[in-house]
């Protein structure tokens, strides 16, 4: 549970969730990419890194799981996996092969608000891997037979990830209650009886609406310039034609009215943990100015060792094992503020909630100092330059800042807006994020076996 | 649904360059340097001015096998509790300044060796190098950092002990090797981490963290000249021999075995395996394009292409050489729901069995060959992965000039080593499985061993 997007990004595993924990974007004079949009709209990005022969080549589509349609859950997912099946052109698994006996790396990963694509490949394939991902954005054959075996892989990736893990189980549970109104209260993997209900038409429509040119982004980042991408990109992406786009639905949030509390108990607990989350806005939703003193204030809060609470929790009143602060403004809806902790090994998790209610009482009350945003700023502004030391790393910044209708200039102020974050804001900020009395509070907790029924 | 549009080109142009002969090429633009600083620290070095940045990547030979019995998760602890106070800072102190500084610094145990790495902005680099120098060296161990980290091994301990995958993994290692420290989990066990005390930590790093156990990786903005005095910074205050060790060759057990593990759980977690091969040994790179082709490589190994691909059986399922220094194992994993996973396991057998009497095909090694020295570059995209790959060279001992004739070797593997090799290492009728969960069809053929909290 991390503060900010520099800090790692990990793929667990094949053709994968989204679930990295992204937020904010990056310097002027860390990326400094160069940009063009192709006559059918759709955008290029280029970051050039010459420290190995490489590329990493992105496709963004600004579609994700909230661009389902309702009792579809799980179909963007679903599609994102069966984009390996093949194409008329490349039928039977030739994209992965073609991608590997080429030397490259290739994953994909869904999200609530976009999928993406990727291979990392030496800097002399380039041109055939946009071949490859021009050729599925609007060629994708689909079997039923495919989507059939298919829906049983994600369905293990479903137990894997969720089914198999109570935390993963309370989670998911809590969206649902979280989001009252907005298609983020539905797993990106989908829920279960939808997923198998799925059919070869819901995946077609889904695809037929969203992969479409003027509704992705292209990024690449590596060994390359901006005059050896254009001319490419405009020969394999430039000739797919733009497509009128379904109408989005601008979904917001009500206001909450109600605390609530989610408590998963099950027989697999045995360090139990506590969270709480707020309603947040982020770059694009909601009070957008209260964002960058947001992510300073996650920082103080709870941004390692020597943040506020964990300064407070773990090393002084030594009543939690783990405890911090989480909050990622890049989204297209809805955020999230959150809080969480664990209490030390048979402790009390009244204890940690007390603790933690009397942090962010205390927070309310004398705000924070000029001096911790400072030496938050400097954190902050560091990983930035950090950020830089990477291939994907770049590429997954400006792509998930760009999608969420961010632009590139936004992207590049990152350090100049984190830098003129103030006290004064960042009190603002948690005013109006942390005063609700409509936060939600989760507990997971253990439960002895012979309490259990049903399974 | 009719399709929108044809290809945005002609198929057979497509093909024409998907079958373009793939040409080797070397690794990346990078030279390694030997340095050695005025005091004697030999560091392998890689210039990179890309960022103004500098990664220091280290290792002490001698690592988490080399715990006490009783004290197992000893190393894991000490490097925990490394940046937790030292010299004349404590805990919050320390902490602060490497925050302030916005210079990570980080340790870790594997089996075999203890690591750490730096990373630290050019205009830090000194006051980083000289925080390192203190955590090396002056750690204090103060009783209430010692406590607070050993209940936050605890509750990682506690919140893992039910998660299938964890126990899968500790009964897998303590039924392939019940009497070697190869069987026992590097983080320890409740009972033990216990027993780690003060003295125990202050011994380890006395005998351990010394000059001639050391391995130095750096990569970023430096030139051979300065970094000469940094190493000296960071590592001459360490003292020059440390104690030396042996560790008793490492003989897999329960050849052939199954155990269950009872869990409830909606699917089941596999692991399986048998001994592996060395890093040294002649056969490694046939036995790393071996794997490739038969569960090693993502989207196109046998092993994803026969249980998730054709029977969506799986979500994730692999195989993977670990080359340890006292032996090595050949394992993977699969996770299938109960009802399925008993055919999950007989797919894999028989993968295992098909290519332990065949070989690859020529199509396959030529695809292995293709994809290993192809995506060799990949790992250059870093300067803590270019400078881990500097520590792993010289820990193997493979040359300086190692990158150069890495893909060489890769080159020159035939259809007959790999049949050869896959005979002498896969045995599938020596796999020891174990099945975490409700597997539906799957036997037992012997009581799990116990693995304790």
């Amino acid at each position: 549970m991390r503060t900010s997007i520099f800090r790692g990004f990990s793929y667990t595993a094949l053709a994968a969730l989204a679930i990295f924990v992204l937020s904010s974007p990056v310097d002027a004079k860390v990326f400094s990419p160069d940009s063009f949009t192709l006559d059918n709209g759709m955008q290029v990005v280029v970051v050039s890194n010459h420290r190995a022969p490489v590329v990493t080549h992105m496709v963004w589509y600004r579609a994700g799981a909230m661009d389902e349609a309702p009792g579809r859950t799980g179909a963007a997912h679903l599609l994102e996996h069966l984009m390996f099946k093949g194409t008329e052109a490349n039928p039977d698994g030739i994209f992965s092969q073609t991608v590997s006996r080429n030397g490259g790396r290739e994953n994909a990963f869904t999200s609530q608000d976009f999928t993406g694509y990727f291979q990392s490949v030496a800097a002399d394939r380039l041109e055939l891997m946009m071949q490859l991902e021009a050729d599925r954005m609007t060629n994708l054959v689909l079997s039923q037979e495919d989507i059939d075996t298919e829906r049983e892989v994600v369905r293990e990736e479903r137990r894997s990830r969720i089914e198999n893990e109570p935390g993963s189980r309370l989670n998911e549970q809590a969206n649902a209650a979280f989001f009252m109104n907005h298609p983020y209260g539905n797993p990106v993997i989908g829920w279960d009886h939808e997923l198998r209900q799925l059919t070869r038409d819901n995946l077609l429509d889904y695809y037929w609406s969203w992969y479409a040119p003027n509704n992705a982004i292209l990024v690449v980042v590596g060994d390359v310039t901006m005059d050896q991408v254009r001319p490419l990109a405009e020969k394999h992406y430039g000739a797919i034609p733009a497509r009128d786009l379904p109408p989005r639905i601008d979904w917001r949030e009500p206001p909450a009215a109600a605390a609530q509390q989610v408590t998963l108990s099950d027989p697999q607990v045995r360090q139990p943990g506590w969270s709480r989350r707020y309603r947040a806005p982020g770059y694009v939703y909601g009070d957008t100015e209260h964002a960058y003193p947001l992510e300073v204030l996650a920082d103080i809060l709870g941004g390692g060792t020597t943040s506020r609470i964990y300064r407070s929790l773990v090393v002084e009143q030594k009543i939690a094992a783990g405890a911090g602060a989480w909050y990622s403004p890049t989204s297209r809806g809805p955020t999230t503020f959150g809080f969480y902790g664990s209490p030390l090994p048979g402790g009390d998790i009244a204890a940690v909630e007390a603790a933690m209610e009397a942090e962010i009482e205390k927070l309310l009350r004398d705000g924070v100092t000029e001096e911790e945003v400072q030496r938050s700023i400097a954190r902050l502004q560091a990983e930035a330059i950090y950020a830089r030391d990477s291939l994907q790393g770049p590429a997954h910044v400006l792509g998930n800042s760009l999608v969420i209708g961010m632009t590139i200039e936004e992207v590049e102020a990152w350090p100049d807006r984190i830098g003129a974050v103030t006290a004064e804001a960042v009190n603002a900020a948690a005013r109006a994020v942390l005063s609700s009395d409509a936060a939600m509070t989760t507990l997971l907790l253990p439960k002895s076996n012979k309490d259990k029924g049903g399974g | 649904m009719a399709r929108y549009l044809k290809s945005a080109l002609p198929g057979f142009v497509l093909l024409a360059v998907i079958t373009a002969l793939f040409l080797p090429r070397p690794a990346a633009a990078v030279t390694v340097e030997r340095v050695e600083s005025p005091g004697g620290i030999v560091a392998w070095l890689v210039r990179d001015s890309m960022v103004p940045l500098v990664s220091i990547e280290f290792s002490f030979r001698g690592g988490a096998a080399l715990d006490p019995a009783g004290k197992t998760g000893l190393a894991e602890m000490t490097t925990s509790l490394l940046d937790e106070g030292a010299g004349d800072m404590d805990s919050q102190a320390f902490q602060q300044k490497l925050s302030d500084l916005a210079v990570s610094i980080s340790f870790s145990a594997g089996m075999d060796t203890i690591r750490g790495s730096l990373k630290t902005l050019n205009r830090t680099r000194n006051e980083a190098a000289d925080l390192l120098s203190l955590a090396l060296t002056q750690p204090r161990f103060d009783e209430d950092a010692v406590e607070r980290i050993r209940q936050q091994i605890l509750a990682g301990l506690a919140r893992r002990s039910t998660d299938p995958d964890e126990i899968a993994g500790r009964v897998w290692w303590k039924a392939v090797y019940p009497d070697h420290p190869y069987g026992r989990p590097t983080e320890g066990s409740t009972g033990t981490i216990a027993a780690v005390a003060i003295e125990d930590m202050r011994r380890l790093i006395s005998e351990r963290f010394a000059r001639d156990q050391l391995i130095v990786g750096v990569v970023g903005d430096i030139t051979p000249e300065e970094l000469g005095p940094l190493l000296d910074r960071a590592f001459g205050a360490l003292p020059a021999k440390g104690k030396p060790f042996t560790l008793p060759k490492a003989e897999p057990q329960a050849a052939g075995q199954t155990f269950v593990v009872e869990a409830d759980v909606p699917q089941s977690v596999v692991l399986f395996g048998h001994s592996g091969i060395r890093r040294e040994d002649p056969d490694w790179y046939v036995a790393y394009a071996m794997n490739y082709i038969l569960g090693g490589g993502g989207f196109s190994s046998r092993l994803y292409s026969e249980v998730r691909e054709k029977r969506g059986l799986a979500y994730s399922v692999y195989s993977y050489l670990t080359p340890l220094e006292a032996g090595g194992v050949y394992s993977g994993g699969v996770s299938s729901a109960n009802e399925r996973v008993a055919e999950s396991l007989e797919i894999i057998r028989a993968e295992w069995a098909r290519m332990a009497a065949e070989g690859a095909s020529d199509e396959e090694l030529d695809h292995a060959r293709t994809y290993l020295t192809g995506s060799f570059p990949l790992r250059f995209t870093s300067t803590d992965r270019i400078a881990r790959m500097l520590v792993g060279m010289q820990y193997n001992e493979l040359g300086i000039d190692y990158l150069d004739k890495r893909n060489s070797m890769i080159e020159a593997i035939t259809a007959d080593d790999i049949r050869r090799v896959a005979k002498r290492l896969l045995k599938p009728e020596e796999l020891t499985v174990v099945v975490v969960g409700k597997p539906e069809g799957v036997k037992a053929t012997a009581e799990a061993p116990e693995i304790g909290g």
